[in-house]
């Protein structure tokens, strides 16, 4: 169990560093006018789109946009809220699970 | 890897969405199946889509300046084999379209033939393949999970450039475009989600009882090791 925790400490901070790692390599100079930092790629997409095709019309648009910036991250963190709280639901539970388990044994 | 509202032309929603209907059905199918024959996997099935609701919410920073998100398709795959992941990965695609603004109706075809197709069946293939050669199991699911979300951001090259191919160099150009635009950003991203997905294999490993895990790596990608 002990190696266990040593080994996915070890990938956290793996993936801590390859999280933080953009802020330090990418810099505002590093990139060509007008581009933004860490814009997603799918709004990368749709620009390459537009270039490819200037001429596209999108023929549908979307049911329900949010708001502002504030509110579509705010749906995004309930996204990942929803899952996560449920990750932890099962961890907690499993772990009182076995620990009655091992008690009983 | 989210195709935007209204961005593929009509002949490649429909195509897209067609392809896609009888895998959703499939999976729902196979869903039913499991969970009947082992009401138990309920919960752990929902921690596979809970995993696919988490990775995907996060978008993150790439070294190439842009951010996009994993997809954690890769978990639910080696736990329950590819069809499951379909819905699931469906499901999640469409509250993101709905709520979101992020994807969209018209390409919720495409998005799930990227993300919950093309991620899972792939993630089995190299599951199976690396297992099959001696890798340890968690070397397996690294890569299992890693590559099948860098196949599902160039199946999303592949979409886009069929439907808009470039004016001079056709199809190839345009793939190439659209590819170092998603894939290049999609490498340290599926590195950490290789890396999570282990993580919280190793986790579930820890916590397991009635071997519900074993019971299913070997039952749904017919591996014996």
């Amino acid at each position: 169990m002990r190696y266990l925790l040593n080994k996915n400490l070890l990938i956290l901070l793996f993936v801590f560093i390859l999280l933080v790692l953009p802020f330090f390599l990418v810099k505002k100079t590093t990139l060509s006018e007008g581009e933004e930092l860490f814009l997603g790629t799918d709004d990368k997409a749709k620009s390459l789109i537009k270039e490819l095709s200037p001429n596209y019309k999108p023929w549908f648009t979307s049911v329900f946009e949010p708001p502002s910036g504030e509110i579509s991250s705010l749906l995004f963190s309930l996204q990942a809220a929803i899952g996560a709280g449920f990750i932890g639901y099962y961890f907690g539970f499993s772990r009182g699970r076995k620990s009655i388990k091992i008690k009983e044994e | 890897m989210h195709i935007m509202e209204g961005f593929l032309p009509v002949r490649d929603a429909v195509l897209w969405s067609a392809i896609t209907f009888p895998f959703v059905a499939l999976g729902l199918n196979s869903i039913k199946k499991q969970v009947k024959n082992k009401p138990e996997l309920k919960m752990l099935l929902g921690v596979s889509a809970a995993f696919t609701f988490v990775m995907s919410a996060l978008k993150i920073p790439s070294v190439t300046g842009s951010s996009s998100h994993p997809t954690g398709i890769g978990l639910g795959t080696i736990l329950f084999g590819p069809l499951t992941m379909v819905p699931i990965g469906a499901v999640v695609l469409l509250f993101q379209a709905l709520l979101l603004a992020h994807g969209g109706l018209t390409t919720l075809g495409a998005n799930i033939f990227s993300m919950a197709i093309v991620g899972p069946f792939a993630a089995a293939v190299i599951f199976y393949l690396t297992k099959k050669i001696k890798f340890p199991l968690s070397v397996s699911i690294f890569f299992a999970s890693s590559i099948a979300n860098i196949l599902t951001y160039i199946t999303t090259s592949v979409q886009l450039a069929l439907a808009f191919p470039d004016a001079a160099g056709g199809f190839t150009t345009s793939f190439i475009k659209f590819a170092t635009v998603f894939a290049f950003t999609q490498i340290p991203l599926a590195i950490i989600e290789g890396l999570l997905t282990v993580m919280i294999f190793n986790m579930l490993v820890k916590y397991n009882l009635n071997n519900n895990l074993n019971y299913n790596l070997s039952n749904n990608l017919s591996d014996n090791s």
